[in-house]
């Protein structure tokens, strides 16, 4: 089928144009989109919601359903026309010569059936191999992904596999018959940071293995550092930018790549001397595109009558290896300046502490079978021994990864779960028993939440003014329907809402406009207290950088407490005060944002530092990958909790991690780590990250 | 799973329970049971006369202890008469020796489900001949139903909105739109009469009672499966499209399976989940349907009986009728459950 002696790219997009048909108008989605794998080259497809990314994939797999077609230009495919084949033909490449790696890796696996039988159609179909020697190459492809118990991973159905597992899965799905082009669509954007790492390396292992080809789409520009050899920056169905991932990275020329790494938390960044900026205005829906230059209203360098006049074609940046860039003045901006000097605020001044929590734990009684019969009950120890303060002003994070306890704290403090035993101080009253419906209004309105899903946070049939009045007038704030109308009005203000925006319906809104809501809502009673439970995460990165502001902004304003829950730490490190790490309900590590970040670490928080990743080229990181999963919270380990998974055990004499949990110790002022290991292990121990000099100042 | 199966039994004891109590009171109101004594007596007895036959036959004891007597938790009631006894667990009278050879407790849990008024013959006898014709007919409809239903849905909905989607979906939305004494009269009319003269099949179904075959038991057969067959198709069709969209599906097309291995391999299993549900739900409307079409193309089974059996006050009848209903009921609801955990391996039962 395919030319042993092939020897061109293995995949070369020419001027591609994707449309979907509605019953209204056409959508282009893709435009004059070009790029060129090259064989055993990974490249790197970035761009936030909607540019058409995934939309390319799909494109290139010709698979666009029944509305999406195909309008212009050429795929080919070792240089085979795609574009010109039947679907008999297409059905033999799919599978065995491009495969395909998708975001969600339980929905991606048919659930009623064995993932042995899922796997072993792959050579069955393509190779016409037996079910014996199909089980064989089953079998060695899942070990090839590194999963424990091959037999016994085989017979399972995919729900009682570990979401990493599952991924694992997908991926040895994909590479059973050795394809030449991998399509990795998101392949770990469900997945936690330290699964994700796992899951990174084995890909760029497994491709190095067999010589695969890959178009990694992501929207994450550190995990492109990490696996990518090139890249090509899309913005609203364009390519805007392409070349390999130094040049991308370091020498970009086009204003949307400058701005998206301007919106990124780095390293570098801090909240008061170098705060994030933001991209201005909105996201262009795809029949509503500018004319000439699509990025142009969002851009600073946009000359009027100059960039909306003309369509940009790409243009080849001189001297560099297929690096090109689709805008008209790439050559007259001054790439090097810094970004206008943002206005440095003052950090603010950390006050009395506001709660206080004390060896709070929480348990969940769950029957061992749900369904049917009552079973003997289990106990799900959500949280273990948690001890804390946050004060007023601050801004806590709360970081680990899915499983840990972090929501199940902030359930607690709101008070839509009573705490098990152990106390919340909140001013000095014990509220961990008090469930919200017995609060008092003022308790409630003071200690509020920003949910992580601002889609499904909304009343979608309630107007948005309407739905902040409700919440104002459940405070009790305002006497007359008048009087909260025009609070309402002020908190439009306050998270920079256009007034107009209180007659829309939620659906009228992006999710960045719709995350304001939700901070509007949250403040409407004047909190004290805020929990923002993943509060951007669901955001596009340059949305997400200027709601992450609005938030500090207003903290800073009210001296709010922010308690920050997040499994992303470049951001925790951007804005936090201080950090508290968890892991399988322990408070793991606590210490000051500093502290936290710098050795010496926690085990567990050194291996999560190291799984982040940061797309800066000047970053070496050292690579800690954890073994396993995290064990269930029904059946913990003895001892300390990270024990199965920690690499410094064997520093410790003794059975003493598997007998005893380890007692909080102080290490230096306000920082607290709950470990066996040894002063002198602590002392050893060197820093994940480390910024690498860079030759002047940082060209961005 | 013996814990599972065991609860659910309890449940349908106490369920029998509660509908036959409320069956029994409504049978036993006064003027009910002035109908039933007149029926069995003749229509000019006097007020004096219904009271005291209907002592003689012992309806005027409390409710609860005719309710017991039924249950066969309280002993039987004898009365002296002119020329000997009568009594709830005899009929007619008997001397008083007899009388005391016999047992005194006369209930369901002795096994004795009384004596049916309308048929004059033990009701256990009436129940298992009329159910077993209806379980023929019910055999029948299922064996044309289930398989003709999945197919139209499986076909309609492995592409949605397809020429075969729509005319598919028309037909069943036809069928399932249409009454079976619509659809009954419509297809007598059409295939038994002579207003088409197509006299293919028998408009009556009496001769299929002894010696079922094609031409006397296809109609009434298909009269019944036709709503059925709509409705479950349209279930089908509607899972079957909401799994060809989802992202497994896709995954199985760009592995390279053939569309009528991705069909039949990945979607079938996954769309049968839901509509097997309501398969199981047909059983005991399927009841409800027969009281109709055996009514209609004269089969007398199971519907046929609780028609006659409601119509003249016949309590004992009545009562087993309603027992065995709610056990068809919650048995086919039980047998639903266990299937379903078999096709959704997400569900377990241990």
């Amino acid at each position: 089928m395919s030319d042993p002696t092939y020897d061109g790219p293995i995949l070369e997009i020419e001027n591609l144009s994707i449309s979907f048909f509605t019953r209204l108008r056409e959508i282009p989605a893709v435009m004059d989109f070009s790029c060129v794998v090259q064989p055993g080259e990974a490249m790197g497809l970035v761009g936030e919601s909607g540019c058409g990314k995934s939309t390319v994939a799909l494109g290139v797999m010709q698979d666009l359903g029944v509305n999406g077609r195909i309008t212009g230009g050429t795929i080919r495919y070792k240089g085979r026309d795609l574009n010109g084949l039947s679907q008999n033909e297409l059905r033999k490449i799919r599978g065995s010569e491009i495969a395909m790696i998708y975001q969600e890796p339980m929905a991606s696996l048919n659930p009623a059936m064995k993932v042995g039988k899922q796997l072993m159609e792959v050579p069955m179909i393509h190779q016409g191999v037996g079910t014996a020697a199909a089980r064989k190459l089953a079998l060695e492809m899942i070990e090839d992904v590194r999963m424990p118990d091959p037999e016994r991973i085989l017979n399972s159905y995919p729900h009682q596999l570990s979401g990493g597992q599952q991924q694992r899965i997908v991926i040895a799905m994909a590479l059973m018959s050795r394809p030449s082009l991998l399509i990795l669509d998101e392949p770990t954007t469900a997945l936690d940071v330290t699964v994700e790492a796992g899951i990174v390396d084995l890909v760029k292992d497994l491709g190095r293995k067999y010589g695969t080809s890959m178009l990694f789409i992501s929207h994450n520009l550190g995990l492109i550092l990490d696996s990518c050899d090139r890249l090509c920056v899309m913005y609203s169905g364009e390519a805007v930018e392409t070349g390999s991932i130094t040049e991308v990275f370091d020498e970009m020329q086009h204003p949307y790549t400058q701005a998206l790494f301007r919106s990124i938390p780095l390293p570098s960044a801090d909240k008061n001397a170098r705060p994030l900026v933001a991209i201005p205005g909105n996201f262009p829906f795809p029949h509503e595109r500018p004319p000439g230059c699509n990025f142009g209203p969002r851009c600073d360098y946009f000359q009027a009558g100059r960039c909306d006049a003309q369509e940009v074609p790409m243009a080849r940046v001189k001297g560099d290896d297929r690096h090109e860039t689709r805008c008209l003045r790439f050559r007259e901006i001054d790439w090097s300046t810094p970004p206008e000097p943002p206005i440095a605020t003052e950090k603010a001044r950390i006050g009395a502490p506001v709660i206080e929590v004390d060896a709070l734990r929480k348990y969940y009684e769950v029957a061992a079978n749900k369904l049917f019969g009552r079973g003997h009950k289990q106990l799900v120890k959500a949280n273990e021994t948690l001890t804390f303060d946050a004060r007023e002003s601050e801004t806590l994070a709360i970081v680990g990864e899915s499983g840990c306890g972090k929501s199940t704290f902030a359930k607690v403090l709101m008070g839509l779960e009573t705490a098990t035993a152990g106390k919340i101080l909140y001013d000095n009253r014990e509220i961990q028993d008090i469930p919200i419906q017995r609060r008092s209004t003022a308790t409630v309105s003071d200690i509020q939440m920003v949910f992580q899903n601002p889609f499904d946070t909304l009343n979608p049939s309630m107007r948005v003014g309407r739905q902040i009045m409700r919440a104002l007038e459940i405070f009790g704030i305002g006497t007359s329907e008048a009087e909260r109308r025009e609070k309402m009005l002020d908190l439009m203000d306050l998270v920079k809402l256009p007034r107009e925006f209180a007659d829309r319906m939620p659906r009228q809104l992006s999710g960045g406009q719709k995350q304001r809501v939700g901070i509007a809502r949250a403040f409407a009673g004047g909190a004290r207290i805020v929990v923002a439970d993943e509060p951007v995460s669901a955001l596009d990165v340059s949305v997400a950088a200027a709601v992450t502001d609005l938030l500090l902004e207003i903290q800073r304003n009210n001296r709010t407490t922010l308690l920050f829950i997040a499994h992303d730490l470049s951001i925790v490190r951007y804005l936090s005060d201080r950090v508290l790490v968890m892991y399988l309900g322990h408070v793991v590590e606590l210490g000051t944002t500093a502290q936290v970040f710098a050795p010496p670490y926690h085990p567990y928080t050194e291996a999560l530092l190291s799984a982040v990743p940061i797309a800066d080229t000047s970053v070496r990181k050292k690579r800690i990958l954890l073994e396993g999963d995290v064990p269930s919270a029904i059946n913990p380990p003895s001892g300390c909790p990270f024990q199965t998974r920690c690499r410094w055990k064997s520093e410790v004499p003794g059975n003493l991690c598997e007998t005893e949990v380890p007692p909080m110790r102080r290490l230096a002022d306000g920082h607290q780590v709950k470990c066996h290991l040894s002063e002198s292990c602590f002392g050893q121990m060197e820093p994940v990250i480390e910024l690498a000099a860079r030759p002047g100042s940082d060209g961005q | 799973m013996i814990v599972f199966i065991l609860r659910r039994l309890g449940v349908m004891i106490l369920t029998a329970l509660c509908l036959t109590f409320v069956v029994f009171f409504l049978t036993n109101l006064y003027p009910n049971l002035e109908k039933l004594a007149k029926t069995q007596g003749n229509f000019r007895m006097t007020d004096e006369q219904v009271a005291s036959y209907l002592r003689k036959e012992g309806h005027l004891e409390p409710l609860l202890v005719k309710y017991g007597q039924w249950l066969g938790v309280v002993p039987g009631t004898t009365y002296q008469g002119e020329d000997g006894l009568t009594g709830t667990c005899f009929r007619g009278t008997q001397s008083a020796e007899q009388v005391a050879a016999r047992p005194r407790f006369c209930g369901i849990l002795q096994g004795d489900w009384g004596f049916s008024t309308r048929f004059r013959a033990p009701v256990s006898a009436i129940i298992a001949e009329r159910l077993g014709l209806t379980g023929i007919l019910m055999f029948w409809v299922m064996l044309l139903m289930v398989p003709s239903a999945l197919i139209l849905g499986v076909l309609a909905g492995m592409r949605e909105g397809s020429r075969t989607d729509r005319a598919l979906s028309t037909v069943a939305i036809t069928t399932t739109a249409t009454p079976e004494y619509v659809s009954g009269v419509v297809l007598i009319a059409v295939f038994a009469s002579s207003a088409f003269g197509l006299r293919w099949f028998n408009g009556t179904a009496t001769s299929a009672m002894e010696n079922p075959t094609f031409w006397n038991f296809f109609l009434p057969v298909l009269t019944i499966a036709l709503y059925g067959t709509g409705y479950i198709a349209r279930m089908t069709r509607a899972s079957m499209a909401e799994v060809m969209t989802a992202q497994y599906i896709r995954t199985a097309r760009l592995k390279g399976v053939r569309f009528r291995d991705i069909v039949l391999k990945h979607a079938l299993r996954n769309a049968l989940i839901a509509p097997f549900t309501v398969i199981m739900l047909q059983f005991p409307w399927l009841l409800n349907g027969v009281v109709i079409v055996e009514t209609l193309f004269n089969y007398k089974g199971f519907g046929w009986t609780l028609v006659q059996a409601a119509s003249n006050n016949d309590i004992d009848l009545l009562l087993a009728v309603s027992v065995v209903s709610v056990f068809v009921v919650l048995l086919t609801q039980l047998i639903s459950d266990i299937g379903y955990v078999y096709l959704n391996p997400r569900i377990s039962v241990t």
